[in-house]
């Protein structure tokens, strides 16, 4: 449960994607540039308006031709030091590509929201995770959230985590696009006071100044190219334990929490235990409630951090179970399996435990996951407990007719 | 938990009822959560928006199938969508119309009642524009939210005389299905 009922005082009814541009304004940025693509635009539509009313103070927006553009311009913001903000979704993230390694090798704590939708062909703007999945090994933190606030949230936890001087690597906050970008409901418009306390202002240790001149990402050869790509990967293995901090830090101040690396959900005694990431997870427990209610022991783990991947955090969640059914709003065509399924299989198997897992790919290109499928998912998951698993991984509800 | 389906065409403000009435429910003190059906914003197009409402803080995600009220702003898609679908056998459609609801002959067990929000609209706001006139008559018809509250929403997303005029209206036709009611 990510709302806080004691909240309630403090809620406004407002849009996913206006709870997020407002958390991207009180985290201080000083250059935002991004290129409106569906379901993004909201959210730069409204930072669009609040720097045209002055209300983000010492913040340049600058207005570009393409995705490509707009996070080349942040390579460059962020160098010089600037707190660097973009938002954006399926093609445009693709089209980021090559400079997301860049950002991530020139090690510069740009953060980006994504409004998780499906990507072409066929074009399709709904909602699933393959475009942010699909840029796993950029090297850009990569966080999920569940609802409306914590896409909020997590803003001032990403930026503090991006800018802790042991880490300096960009990062993804995902939302499902329309789910949680157009949805309104109540939710707790971060306050500036409390931003300010949380997340101090970017004091970056190596800036672009002709002062000082330094160069950034220009050349490595094979002498040195490989410990460029071992402090990347220290860089994440140091983000671990600091996204445990900084979302603890921020319940202590604000008074919410959405869990760390990973958040359990009844998982204490549970035989079947349901893995997934982003909205699904609200529809998830909703159904958990009717089988605990029944006196059967489900559990959810919900994973927020998809990179760093928090290995240890998930064996030791997941140990105890019968078995494990994880749900990828993604799926690496090829393998027939989604991301969180293979990643949570592999960090199992050279644990001494060994319990079945298995894996469905849900909700393509937005296609609804009713709480009757969830429960149907739930069933199988509890067959594979007691018999062993038939069928490894999976789509969940394949029209038949149509192929 | 209480779930409303609102049909209308491209245009119409259908998202907006839905999002009116998530935050009227919210003023009334419960939780509640408002979507549009993704995706299909054509002007004309039928349309549908969904607002939840709940005692307890909202986590379902998913779209809604089987609502327990419907709100339908024009009565000719009548004609082309059922708007009776997955409704509860005890809920409640509304429609704008000038007919009666024997007239219309919709297959349901829900209750189905009519109001003439158009001439509302057109006799107070002078424009045909239904969809927050059909927020009074949804309060009036199922008692999930107070009138009041709904006014207040609307004042506080349109300033001035449009706001004071869609409240008189509001008003109005929660008066006019409370007559029905009775």
């Amino acid at each position: 449960m990510t709302v806080n009922v004691a909240d309630k005082d403090k809620m406004v009814v407002v849009e996913g994607s206006y709870a997020v541009a407002h958390a991207a304004k009180v985290c201080r940025p000083n250059v935002i540039s991004a290129y409106p693509i569906t379901p993004q635009t909201h959210i730069v539509e409204d930072l669009s308006q609040f720097i045209a009313d002055g209300e983000i103070p010492n913040c340049e927006y600058i207005n570009v031709e393409s995705e490509f553009s707009a996070i080349s311009a942040l390579v460059g913001s962020s160098a010089v030091g600037a707190r660097s903000y973009s938002a954006t979704t399926s093609q445009g993230l693709l089209l980021m590509h090559e400079v997301l390694f860049n950002a991530s090798g020139m090690r510069l704590p740009i953060i980006m929201t994504v409004a998780n939708r499906a990507v072409g062909a066929p074009i399709n703007i709904w909602n699933d995770h393959q475009d942010s999945i699909s840029q796993r090994d950029t090297g850009w933190l990569q966080l999920h959230a569940e609802d409306p606030q914590e896409s909020a949230d997590m803003l001032p936890q990403i930026f503090k985590v991006a800018e802790d001087k042991d880490v300096l690597l960009p990062g993804m906050a995902c939302m499902d696009g329309f789910i949680l970008s157009h949805v309104y409901e109540p939710v707790v418009l971060l306050e500036q006071d409390l931003t300010d306390e949380f997340l101090p202002a970017y004091d970056p240790e190596y800036v672009l100044d002709p002062a000082n001149p330094m160069s950034f990402g220009a050349f490595a050869a094979p002498d040195t190219y490989e410990e460029f790509r071992f402090m990347q990967e220290k860089a994440m293995q140091a983000a671990l334990p600091k996204i445990e901090a900084a979302a603890k830090e921020f319940g202590e101040i604000y008074g919410r929490f959405h869990g760390g690396l990973i958040d359990e959900y009844l998982t204490d005694d549970a035989e079947v235990i349901v893995m997934s990431m982003g909205s699904i997870l609200g529809t998830v427990k909703d159904v958990v409630d009717e089988y605990r209610a029944r006196g059967e022991k489900i559990g959810v783990l919900k994973v927020r951090s998809f990179r760093p991947f928090p290995k240890e955090q998930i064996r030791k969640a997941i140990k105890d179970a019968a078995a494990v059914v994880v749900l990828d709003k993604n799926i690496s065509i090829g393998l027939n399996e989604g991301a969180l399924f293979t990643e949570t299989k592999s960090c199992m198997y050279n644990s001494r435990c060994d319990i079945p897992i298995i894996g469905y790919t849900i909700g393509h290109g937005g296609r609804d996951v009713p709480r009757e499928s969830v429960a149907k998912i739930i069933e199988e998951a509890k067959k594979v407990a007691s018999s062993g698993i038939t069928v490894e991984s999976q789509f969940l509800d394949v029209k038949e007719e149509l192929l | 938990m209480k779930e409303i389906r609102i049909h209308g065409r491209g245009g119409q403000g259908s998202v907006t009822a839905a999002e009116l009435l998530s935050a009227a429910a919210f003023e009334d003190g419960k939780f509640s959560q408002a979507f549009p059906a993704f995706g299909v914003e054509r002007r004309g197009a039928p349309v549908q928006a969904f607002t939840r409402i709940s005692d307890i803080p909202i986590r379902l995600r998913s779209q809604i199938y089987k609502p327990d009220y419907v709100i339908v702003q024009d009565a000719t898609l009548l004609e082309t969508v059922d708007v009776a679908s997955g409704i509860k056998d005890d809920g409640i459609i509304i429609i704008n119309t000038k007919e009666t609801p024997e007239d219309l002959k919709i297959g349901t067990k829900a209750k189905v009642m009519t109001v003439d929000a158009t001439e509302v609209a057109m006799e107070i706001i002078g424009r045909p524009i239904v969809n927050t006139v059909l927020l009074g008559a949804f309060a009036g018809a199922t008692g999930e939210v107070d009138v009041d509250s709904i006014k207040n929403a609307i004042k506080e997303r349109f300033s001035g005389k449009v706001g004071e005029k869609n409240a008189e209206a509001i008003q109005k036709a929660y008066d006019l299905i409370r007559e029905e009611k009775a």
